[in-house]
């Protein structure tokens, strides 16, 4: 153990719902969660087919110390093949639904086919059924979780839902489990509302148990959860500020993508960041974060809690936001702010809550946001394409009206809910797309932080900060410093960073852990919960093992080398300020080497050597 | 010195490491389900309250209890459920006003917080010092002195 060795196959065509043994042989290769399931993903989907037809897989998935006690261990993912980029995606979220799936006894659910009519699969604990739906479809995820919650009259039920957005096709809606926390990238909450399936409700009360050594496993625990109490990030930056800790670090040193990455500096950034929330506003005297909070097991607790201006323009009369609410992080704050030159702090907060609401991707959307800004400013969208919308740079009322049309997906809204890339082609300007593989970008900009260009062009889900952190090295100097604007070592760097974030991302661990744990502090807590020697080393090949999987279910899908690219003004427009000032993202010093030191051909190939030697047939 | 739990909701961010600490040294398993203390979460108000037995001197659940299955460890104060005496009858389930005293029905006996012989593992494992085993008799220290603080700008600063 620690595996609960159960899975349930959820067929949404015939209705059928069934537990089956989970592949023990797997588990010992690919450990758990993201790994294990995108294992069971690569058996049973061609990676050839469309993403929202009923021929995809929606798998959801515990890693084994999802639900223990181990810190941060409240992890779970959902992985299934893209709409928005086409490859693999693999979505983890915290909250508490992962721990509760845990609780009711299992590994994974995997759903298969499209159900004909709207439902929601109620889980407790070995017992599980899917009820009918039709009355939440139109709803939103908020909505959806207090009417299932009113049906079964159970306070102790876990929800994950999808909203509006997802019905309507918006390629890059989130799943959103407690209200406030999602497995938000790369559409997997358009997946799941193509199979009809428009919640998943949660209520376990069996517990984890069979731990390999209890005794060690607690001792583990204490030790490891002391060293992220004494570390400056996870002790103090992350709980006080959050991940918005980052906003005027990134800020200062040029690395903060701007009005659609045309700038690297933004001149606003003190209004939205961490140190902003903490501020009291002039209306109520209160600040805009009321205050932190944990997710499942997690004894760091970065998660913010916040309120709107009650005076402030978007909920002045709807008192139904006047509430707290799941708070900014640094991705919305960046993307929905700095990217749209959008400074006020509450305007971002309440499209915050609106992506929670309805479940959109706030990284997606902010990034769609600031292209569709900048072909209106430009005259490539008119008032007639956005609706009468005046898309400028630095409008809150714009950012107000398009993220409620685009989390219902109505309007305008609907043209924004394709994504940057797509938006960007229809309207001409394909060049104006901050997208790798399809996938919008986040909050760094490879001009100021070298790494995180190598980082996004060889994500496995399109680009992505959260495949490996660079930032973590060539910033905050974690597990140790390299110049954020040279690329000597990146490639090793990188590679270092994505398979040891493949091996978190498959225990059931948060990978915000790694800004004080390696891998180090995380195996002993692995070994002693679960069958197998799990060593360091065994992690680091377990990750890598993983990396190249996922790399050539995208290859079978029909992504290639070309693919692994940055969106042309980073590779050729240079910084204009800041420490990086006249620099571009030299994403082409680092690739080659890259694929070398992965084992892989020069067209980005696993060789069959490689494949192989992690046992990948 | 006779010792209590002290809760502060306001230190409390909702992580439940203090529900499966006690679930672990209770029932041997991970589970807050199983847990004896509670962690409530009123999101709109952006607010997180463990909760659990407070320990009454005269506690109803032990007055209740119709076969004398309820006793109080004379040092520690807690009121401790006998197993081999409990009969599963519930009575103390209803007779306690707060809640903290409950039917188990895998074992069919009540279960509550007993301190854990003086050393409660909820403590141990809260991460925010929301849950503190301190002197019974001082409870209010922290509340007393920051309303001391606001009567004396300057004594505030050094307390």
């Amino acid at each position: 153990m620690t595996w609960s060795r159960k899975i349930l196959r959820v067929n949404l065509t015939t209705g059928v719902i069934a537990p089956e043994p989970l592949k023990m042989d797997w588990a010992q290769k690919y450990l758990g969660q993201r790994g294990l399931a995108s294992r069971y993903l690569c058996e049973e989907v061609d990676p050839q087919v469309d993403a929202l037809s009923p021929e995809n897989k929606l798998i959801m998935a515990n890693g084994p110390l999802t639900g223990t006690m181990a810190a941060t261990g409240g992890r779970y993912a959902v992985v299934t093949k893209s709409p928005l980029t086409g490859a693999i995606a693999c979505s983890n979220s915290g909250g508490f639904i992962g721990a509760e799936l845990r609780n009711a006894g299992w590994d994974m659910v995997i759903f298969e086919g499209r159900s004909d009519k709207p439902v929601y699969l109620h889980i407790e604990d070995d017992k599980a059924e899917l009820l009918d739906a039709a009355d939440l479809w139109g709803t939103s995820v908020w909505a959806t979780d207090e009417a299932i919650r009113q049906r079964h009259q159970d306070p102790r039920l876990r929800i994950a839902a999808v909203g509006r957005s997802a019905e309507q096709g918006c390629l890059y809606s989130a799943i959103v489990n407690d209200l406030h926390r999602a497995a938000g990238r790369s559409g997997v909450g358009t997946v799941m509302a193509s199979k009809n399936l428009k919640a998943v409700a949660v209520r376990g009360s069996l517990g984890v148990s069979g731990l390999k050594d209890p005794q060690r496993f607690m001792k583990e625990v204490a030790i490891q959860k002391q060293v992220l109490a004494e570390n400056a990030v996870t002790g103090q930056g992350l709980p006080t500020y959050g991940t918005q800790v980052l906003m005027n670090v990134i800020n200062e040193m040029g690395a903060m993508p701007t009005r659609n990455a045309s700038q690297v500096q933004f001149e606003s950034a003190h209004s939205i960041s961490g140190e902003a929330m903490h501020e009291p506003r002039e209306s109520d005297g209160k600040p805009n974060l009321t205050r932190n909070a944990g997710c499942f097991g997690c004894t760091i607790a970065c998660g913010r809690i916040s309120t709107v201006d009650q005076t402030h323009f978007s909920i002045k009369n709807k008192p139904e936001y006047w509430g707290n609410t799941g708070g900014l992080e640094y991705e919305a704050a960046w993307s929905m702010g700095s990217d749209t030159a959008i400074d006020d702090l509450d305007a971002v907060t309440y499209a915050n809550a609106i992506c929670n609401e309805d479940g959109i991707d706030p990284i997606s959307f902010g990034a769609t946001l600031a292209a569709a800004m900048e072909m209106f400013e430009a005259g490539d969208l008119t008032l007639e394409d956005t609706g009468g919308i005046e898309l400028r740079f630095g409008s809150a009322e714009a950012l107000v009206k398009t993220v409620e049309l685009t989390a219902r997906g109505v309007g305008f809204g609907k043209e924004l809910g394709l994504g940057s890339r797509r938006l960007c082609e229809k309207y001409g300007r394909p060049e104006l797309s901050m997208t790798v593989k399809s996938q919008e970008f986040p909050a760094y900009d490879p001009r100021g932080i070298q790494g995180m260009g190598l980082t996004y062009a060889t994500s496995n889900r399109g680009a992505c900060h959260l495949r490996s952190y660079t930032v973590s090295s060539e910033v905050l100097g974690v597990p140790e410093k390299t110049d954020p604007l040279v690329t000597d070592g990146k490639p090793e760097l990188v590679m270092a960073f994505q398979d040891a974030t493949a091996a978190v991302d498959s225990s059931g661990l948060c990978v915000f852990t790694t800004f004080a744990w390696t891998l180090d502090n995380i195996a002993p807590q692995i070994d002693a919960a679960c069958e197998g020697d799990w060593s360091v080393e065994r992690l680091v090949e377990t990750g890598e093992r993983i990396w190249n999987m996922e790399r050539r279910f995208n290859l079978a899908a029909g992504l290639t080398a070309v693919d692994d690219t940055l969106p042309k003004r980073l590779l050729t427009e240079p910084a204009q300020t800041g420490p990086a000032k006249g620099m571009v993202a030299r994403l082409g010093d680092m690739l080659p080497q890259y694929y070398e030191i992965r084992g892989w051909s020069e067209d980005g190939v696993p060789t069959d050597e490689t494949c192989s030697r992690l046992g990948l047939s | 010195m006779q010792k209590s739990l002290n809760i502060d909701p306001d230190k409390c961010t909702g992580c439940r490491q203090c529900e499966m600490a006690c679930s672990f040294e209770k029932e041997g398993v991970f589970n807050p389900s199983r847990s004896r203390i509670q962690v409530f979460e009123f999101h709109h108000e952006g607010r997180f309250v463990p909760y659990t037995c407070t320990q009454c001197s005269e506690a109803w659940c032990m007055k209740a209890c119709p076969v004398d299955a309820i006793r109080t460890d004379g040092g520690l104060g807690a009121k401790l459920v006998n197993d081999d005496l409990c009969v599963g009858c519930k009575v103390c389930t209803i007779a306690c006003p707060f809640g903290t005293i409950n039917y188990v029905p895998d074992t069919g006996k009540v279960a509550k917080c007993d301190l854990c012989d003086g050393a409660p593992k909820c403590v141990e494992a809260c991460p925010t010092d929301a849950i503190t085993f301190i002197d019974a008799a001082a409870t209010g220290m922290d509340r007393m002195r920051k309303w001391a603080a606001t009567n004396n700008p300057a004594s505030a600063q050094n307390a």
